[in-house]
């Protein structure tokens, strides 16, 4: 009888009968958990992929209507236009559809982007695309917004934003970060309402320099620096200094200085 | 006697709770407790987690190579984290992004690979899955409470209806910050587990040892 049962047990029966610290088993166990985990991630990664695109871009869609939201009477009545920028010179390229335009992708692209020579590098790019996209806001046909795309180096990870300017291209309407990986309960704050609502109604600049950023400190209301600076975040001095550099990155020459002295001079 | 299925869910519920009795998974605790929303989604991730890593590991238990075993339940706990963490991002993003790194932390809750050794580990697989649901339920339930109470007295809202109206509304309620940080967890969490020993005077730990009071010499007296 045993002979029997033998036989007809084939190597699946002699695998499991196996002793389980042999090494045969050992190794075969945990390739198959590792192989059965990897697939299963695999397959949700790629299957819900689409839906967390969706998401994300909703996401981001939200951000800049929140800055819009901080404009006069609740932002009512205000047509948000993207529109496809030529960093270098600063004027708008007709012609790309810009709901279409991947700004990020075009970072990536070596003949979509430039180099950000290591002076100038203080967001810590290394290539930025060389268009962007802006987002104009006006009521009634007069602009009274743009929304620029920032990005920068942050304490844990890039941080991705918009700023949002008034008019005069030199008052701030909002500054909202919708994707980053600072720490939770520290850099993360850049996130919350209370600490983006300190951004509105502060001053780029003193007419000579960028001034705009995050005070080392907690900002006195009396002082100079009030009209430009917002407070510090406690235990994040790596995202402020990160944030800080992101604006006076972008602001400047080699960022969207171009676009905004044109933007300035013709109101949008 | 019960029904050792019907045990293994409902013990872990008070009796052996693992948050008040094992006191595991207080670092989750801590951290989404803030707003019941965010206590509520945590849950359940952590009762999907728990409930599949222990019916997985029981499943393969009686073939699971002794030196390596620790290895392979972090390979299912993190592979089924994962799933979790994307199922999050595509189906709740915004309670995602407010859950942050929490959600990936799950692996580490010390329930999951707790449960998994102690219980998963050594039991068939149907009374290890209403184990996982039954721990999985204990932790939700605690995080529950500890979430209603943060958000009610850290904001006088519960869901982000408004519950108690805050003096900044026209109320009478003043907020109590203090609710909003994490420690506040730690002094409810506490509560609770001195309410629950209280009631079962059985689950009081007996001291360890005792301190040495007497001075050297004293006792010659």
């Amino acid at each position: 009888m045993p002979e029997v049962d033998n036989r007809q047990s084939g190597w699946w029966a002699r695998f499991l009968a196996m002793p389980n610290d042999r090494p045969v088993k050992t190794l075969a166990v945990t390739l198959a958990v590792a192989f059965t985990g990897a697939v299963l991630v695999a397959v949700t990664a790629v299957l819900l992929r689409p839906l967390q695109i969706v998401n994300k871009e909703l996401d981001r869609s939200l951000h800049i209507e929140d800055i819009v939201r901080a404009l006069p009477r609740g932002g009512a009545g205000i047509v948000v236009v993207p529109r496809v920028v030529d960093l270098t010179t600063g004027d708008y390229i007709p012609g790309i559809d810009a709901t279409r335009f991947d700004q990020r992708q075009a970072a990536l692209n070596p003949t979509e982007s430039v180099e950000v020579k290591s002076e100038l590098d203080i967001a810590n790019l290394s290539r930025r695309s060389r268009k962007a996209v802006v987002y104009v806001g006006s009521r009634d046909g007069k602009t009274e917004l743009v929304i620029l795309p920032v990005r920068g180096q942050g304490y844990a990870s890039m941080l991705y934003g918009y700023l949002g300017l008034s008019e005069d291209a030199n008052t701030v309407i909002g500054l909202s970060f919708y994707e980053h990986a600072e720490t939770p309960g520290l850099g993360a704050l850049i996130d919350t309402a209370q600490w983006k609502a300190q951004w509105r109604g502060k001053r780029v600049s003193d007419g000579a320099i960028v001034r705009l950023g995050v005070a080392p400190r907690r900002v006195k209301p009396d002082s100079d620096e009030a009209a430009y600076q917002v407070d510090a975040l406690t235990g994040a001095t790596w995202t402020g200094v990160g944030v800080n550099n992101l604006l006076h990155y972008w602001l400047g020459d080699d960022g969207f200085g171009p676009y905004l002295a044109k933007f300035r001079k013709q109101g949008g | 006697m019960k029904h050792p299925m019907i045990r293994a869910f409902i013990n872990p519920l008070i009796g052996e709770n693992p948050i008040t009795l094992q006191v595991l998974g207080i670092c989750s605790a801590l951290a989404v407790t803030k707003t019941l929303a965010t206590a509520l989604i945590m849950s359940a991730a952590v009762i999907c987690v728990l409930t599949l890593a222990n019916g997985s590991i029981s499943l393969i238990r009686n073939h699971m190579p002794k030196n390596v075993r620790l290895i392979i339940q972090i390979t299912i706990i993190s592979s089924l984290v994962i799933v979790a963490d994307q199922m999050l991002k595509a189906y709740a993003y915004g309670m995602s992004k407010q859950l942050s790194v929490f959600v990936g932390l799950i692996v580490t809750n010390c329930i999951i690979l707790g449960r998994a050794e102690s219980f998963a580990m050594k039991n068939p697989v149907r009374l290890s899955v209403m184990d996982g649901l039954g721990n999985g339920l204990g932790y939700a339930w605690i995080l529950v409470v500890v979430g209603s109470v943060r958000e009610v007295l850290g904001t006088g809202k519960l869901l982000g209806a408004t519950v108690l109206r805050t003096s900044a509304d026209g109320g009478w309620f003043e907020p109590a910050a203090l609710m909003l940080l994490p420690p506040s967890a730690f002094f409810i969490i506490g509560l609770l587990i001195w309410i629950i020993r209280s009631l079962k005077p059985a689950q009081a730990e007996s001291e360890e040892f005792h301190a040495q009071l007497s001075i050297e010499g004293e006792d010659k007296r």
